[in-house]
């Protein structure tokens, strides 16, 4: 191992099977008490024919196997707990524990969704104060907590500029979108009907306010942006953008993955933006569990309030909290009960941690960490976009891949050193692109380190590119046969076959 | 702030490489008049001691101590410990989606275990690494069967949880797609001759859920028939999967639609849980969601990665064909491991305890003055009875005794007066039960 | 590299004219472009295709590509090998990786097309934009 890798050494790693081939039958690992009511036959009770055998394959194992396995398979993985994991528009933030632990209370994890409002006022009472952060965070005035992710937060904003335009008489058939937006964004727009029409960025790497101008007519209900934008750079033109779409009738929805960059500092409401989603998973550290649960809450302004999903939590005289689900221009249920409640525990509970104060500091350590990651790294790596960054920031292989080597590989070598890779391709208008969010959770030690590997890295590229390329070197497996695994997709696991049986 | 890992001097050192005077100036791109003026007014700060204090006040503001015999779609099952015990190791819950397969092979091959289990539970033979939840899963699995058949016909069966059809109302409203409602048959069951009657050359789909919302058992393979004759898939629905220990999955349902709460999900007042949808190997590429399959690394080694990432929206962009970005990784390896923990023998068990304790229930409430089961199929673990009193009475005075009881069905069938939904799990007592029971014959008796 | 007797269009596909049945493939250029190819959607034969329309899509790891038709006319033939092979894209994409076989509509409109020369000098131009 190269002594240029200061964080990572090796480790053991033990190796696992499949759950199913450790199985054999009559081991197991559940306990029921006995049963204090008369048994019934299933067969009698159901009927012969929905009576079903055996689950086939189904595993049989014991406790300490499980414990074992999953501990096991834990451990080939890499967390915000183990190391940084610059992964860019994901924000991948310090999980809090109070929060898991606040969300697994009894009396919140344990209580059912159909139980009468009456006896459920705590819930919604986080629920309402919850809504209260995040109406002040984004200077909005109405919250729903109901879409389960951000791309659900997105269908739900979509549809509300669509039920909005209908109230004026005509949806219209556009939505546009600028060729740095995150796939999400024109995938919603033609989920929910409309025709997607790109807008092009500039040479600064903003939307091309000239560009927009032509396209925004009377067609168009509407303009979904993310600001600061997939390069990381605020939409600078961002008043005269929400003016431009508002002279004709648009509505502007804000993609709020990169908020991280903002709480405190900046509020879309104030900036002309009519509806906006937060990914709670991204700026507010729900955990991402390995790529869910999140939580998608819909921001809107006064007008738009109406056409917000059902139930919305209201307020009675004398100071219950109920759902209601009479609103006649709602854009109807997008999910069943509340939302995600579990997350919006945890969200709750990270503003509740950081106040006003802390939020500030969050957001302005992130871009501390940014710029100064930026700074270090512009040298070795081609920057091809020169406004200011905020939260992240988007270099090129330009510069490595004289070499062969591409920003692929530059993220796969990146393991062996210890850290997670960034997003590896994305925005589509930087070819080759690394696209590197810190966050506000990584320590200047962490960072430097993390510099240095970039840099030797860099290097490498230069003097050693196969080391690169065949990257990474130190994990369990090497890269893997994406190819074959999707010519010849292996889904599930199925027992061998047996052989034929002997007498 | 405590999450913050920098010092003041460390700040300004950082500021000074930077050759930038302040804080506020690294958010100099920002225009004055987009800035915010002032400071959030959002509570101050609170300490690790306050926060637990504020969600534990708020907890006792609930349903603390009342008895709850509710399902609706929602199931309260014994969570074992090792869920959570795993659950909360960091690697997993701190880690974001599998993109780089070499450091998430813990994630990925239990996405691969989740969906082999997915499939050996429904008899299906291929499942995703799971949906936001069973409610989603349904309109995603109706845009399935739309873009297989090309056809724009959709009919759902009123016995399919009332919330679920109405998500897919929000889902199909907008987009040129006919969704017909079946009515209940008297049995509690989908009204097959209104099947007959409504089934045609342009249906796309029948959506018919089983236990359904009553908590009856439907006939899938009869109606999975029917469907076929005219060309239609069947999409079976799932709210109860610990029903899937005995009572036999819709093996012939097409597409599969399910909620996996049952498996080790905490109520949690409505998620986060983890939807599911399985199908036949010739419908994978119209599947949305996530998918993860095994292959080989370089060596020849096994590992998993996500594959056919192409049905995804993050490539298809404006041609994208469903909603759903990642999966619920977090709650679907819950699933899995409480699955492992019950195992072959244990689902079973745990099914026939809720069976049980069902059956009792109903029995012992049928044996009341007043107290009827309408439906006359055969149910899983859940009820209905009507009454012939006023049932939001009954309620109120079943609350009175710290009860709550069922779930009033008048909200969401006008038609079914006075009935209520009653779900017995693994987790009632028998004393429970005979507490309920004298209650609600308390309850029943004090009508006017 | 690309052959002479063939006529391209801007999207990389190229026909060979038979009479009036026309052999439609995606170029060496784009394969190579697009990858390893993992799988490859093609119409139902009877479909009447207008000149680009789309009627399919080859789909790498981490793309899918449109497939559009040359000229307008009916899908007589669809390359079933593709299915269970579609490496076959990469390996022989002018020859064994045809995708359909079209009833040709109108025979003057592969005068429009791209001769082998002029596609050489597109695909130039497009690399240099890069």
């Amino acid at each position: 191992m190269s002594e240029k890798i200061r964080k990572a050494g090796r480790h053991v790693t033990q190796s696992e099977a499949l759950i199913f081939e450790t199985s054999a039958a009559g081991k197991h690992a559940y306990s029921l008490p006995p049963l204090d009511v008369p048994g019934v036959e299933a067969a009698k009770t159901l009927g012969t024919e929905q009576v079903r055998r055996e689950i086939e394959g189904f595993p049989e194992v014991s406790e300490i196997e499980i414990i074992r396995h999953f501990t096991r398979l834990s451990t080939w993985n890499y967390g915000v707990d183990t190391g940084m994991y610059p992964l860019g528009s994901c924000t991948m933030k310090y999980n809090a524990r109070v929060n898991e632990v606040v969300a697994r209370l009894e009396g919140l994890a344990t209580e059912h969704p159909c139980q009468p409002d009456e006896l459920s006022q705590g819930c919604l009472k986080i629920l309402r104060l919850l809504e209260r952060c995040l109406r002040e965070i984004t200077g909005m005035d109405a919250v729903t907590l109901q879409p389960a992710a951000g791309a659900h937060g997105e269908l739900t904003g979509v549809l509300i500029i669509r039920a909005y335009q209908e109230s004026k008489g005509d949806p219209r058939e556009v939505i546009l979108v600028p060729d740095s937006a995150h796939g999400t964004n024109p995938a919603t727009a033609a989920t929910a009907g409309y025709r997607v029409e790109n807008i092009k960025s500039n040479r600064a790497g903003r939307m091309d306010l000239g560009s927009l101008r032509e396209r925004m007519t009377e067609r168009v209900a509407g303009l979904m942006i993310t600001n600061p934008n997939t390069l990381g750079i605020f939409e600078t033109d961002i008043l005269e953008i929400a003016e431009v779409v508002h002279h004709r009738g648009g509505l502007v929805y804000m993609d709020g993955a990169n908020m991280n960059a903002l709480v405190g500092v900046a509020r879309p409401g104030d900036f002309g933006m009519d509806i906006i989603h937060l990914n709670l998973h991204k700026t507010f550290s729900t955990p991402h569990g390995g790529g869910g649960p999140g939580a998608g809450p819909v921001a809107v302004k006064k007008f738009l309030e109406p056409f917000l999903p059902v139930p919305v939590l209201e307020e009675r005289p004398g100071g219950t909290l109920r759902w209601n689900a009479e609103r006649p221009q709602s854009i109807g249920r997008v999910r069943a009960f509340g939302g995600n409640f579990g997350v919006l525990v945890r969200a709750l509970a990270y503003i509740l941690a950081n106040g006003p104060d802390g939020l500030l500091a969050t957001t302005r350590d992130a871009v501390l960490n940014a710029n100064y990651m930026r700074k270090q790294l512009e040298g070795a790596y081609e920057l091809p976009y020169q406004s200011p960054s905020l939260h992240e920031c988007v270099f090129s292989d330009k510069k490595q891949a004289r070499h062969g080597v591409t920003t692929m590989d530059i993220a796969k070598r990146l393991i062996d050193y210890g850290f997670h890779p960034y997003t590896v391709a994305f925005p589509l208008i930087v070819q080759g692109a690394l696209m590197i969010e810190p966050t506000e959770s990584e320590s200047q030690e962490e960072l430097e380190l993390f510099i240095e590997a970039m840099r030797a890295i860099a290097a490498e590229a230069e003097t050693e590119p196969e080391l690169v390329k065949t990257a990474p070197h130190t994990t369990r497996v090497k890269r893997l046969d994406e190819v074959t695994a999707n010519r010849k997709p292996i889904l599930r696991w199925k027992p061998a076959p047996t052989p034929e049986a002997a007498d | 702030m405590r999450y913050l890992p920098k010092s003041e001097r460390i700040r300004k050192e950082m500021l000074a490489t930077l050759g930038v005077p302040s804080m506020e100036e690294l958010f100099g791109c920002i225009p004055e008049k987009a800035r915010q003026k002032g400071p959030l007014n959002l509570p101050r700060a609170l300490s690790e001691p306050e926060i637990l204090e504020y969600f534990q006040e708020r907890a006792a503001e609930n349903s603390g101590g009342m008895l709850r015999l509710l399902g609706a779609g929602v199931y309260n099952h014994f969570r074992p410990v090792l869920v959570d015990a795993l659950l909360s190791r960091g690697e997993f819950f701190t880690a974001y989606t599998p993109y780089q397969a070499e450091i998430a092979q813990g994630t990925l091959q239990s996405i691969f275990e989740f969906q082999t289990l997915m499939c050996q539970l429904t008899e299906q033979e291929v499942a995703n690494a799971s949906m936001y939840d069973g409610s989603t899963a349904l309109p995603e699995s109706v845009a399935m069967a739309l873009r297989i058949t090309g056809r724009r016909r959709v009919l759902v069966g009123r016995s399919v949880h009332p919330e679920y059809r109405q998500v897919l109302g929000t889902y199909t409203r907008r987009q040129d797609v006919e969704v017909v409602e079946l009515p209940v048959g008297r049995d509690g069951r989908l009204h097959r001759e209104a099947l007959r009657g409504a089934l045609n050359d342009k249906t796309a789909a029948v959506a018919v859920q089983s236990p359904n919302f009553f908590g009856c058992l439907e006939e899938i393979p009869a109606i999975a028939e029917q469907a076929h004759r005219h060309g239609a898939l069947l999409i079976g629905v799932i709210n109860e999967g610990v029903s899937l220990g005995i009572v036999r999955p819709p093996a012939e349902a097409d597409i599969v639609a399910m909620e996996g709460q049952s498996f080790g999900l905490p109520l949690s007042y409505g998620g986060p849980w983890v939807g599911v949808i399985a199908s036949k190997e010739k419908f994978v590429r119209s599947l949305p969601g996530r998918l993860c399959g095994q292959t080989t690394d370089r060596q020849g080694r096994r590992g998993f990665v996500l594959t056919l990432a192409t049905r995804e929206q993050h490539i298809r962009r404006a041609k994208a064909t469903s909603n759903i970005c990642t999966n619920q990784a977090l709650c679907a390896l819950a699933a899995t491991i409480f699955l492992c923990v019950y195992g072959k023998e244990g689902l079973r068990k745990l099914a026939e305890q809720n069976l049980a304790k069902a059956h009792y229930l109903a029995g012992e409430l049928g044996k009341l003055g007043g107290v009827r089961l309408p439906f006359g199929a055969a149910f899983f673990n859940e009820f209905v009875v009507r009454l012939d009193a006023d049932a939001a009475s009954v309620q109120q005075r079943l609350r009175e005794k710290g009860i709550i009881g069922g779930v009033n069905l008048t909200k969401w069938y006008p038609e079914l007066k006075n009935s209520l939904l009653l779900c017995a799990t693994e987790t009632a007592k028998r004393a429970d039960l005979d507490r309920f029971v004298a209650a609600f014959k308390e309850a029943m008796g004090a009508r006017d | 590299m690309h052959p002479k007797e063939y006529r391209y269009t801007k999207e990389h596909e190229w026909i060979k004219a038979d009479g009036a049945t026309g052999t439609v493939g995606i170029t060496h250029y784009a394969q190579e472009k697009l990858g390893d190819i993992v799988f490859v959607e093609l119409p139902a034969v009877g479909r009447k295709l207008e000149a680009m329309e789309s009627f399919g899509s080859v789909e790498s790891v981490k793309a899918v590509s449109d497939l559009y038709s040359p000229v307008a006319g009916e899908v007589t033939e669809v390359n079933s090998s593709l299915k269970d092979n579609p490496a076959l894209v990469n390996q022989d994409p002018h020859g064994g990786a045809w995708l359909v076989k079209v009833k040709i509509a109108n025979p003057k409109e592969l005068d429009q097309l791209l001769t082998a020369d002029a596609y050489q000098k597109f695909i130039e131009s497009e690399a240099a934009e890069q």
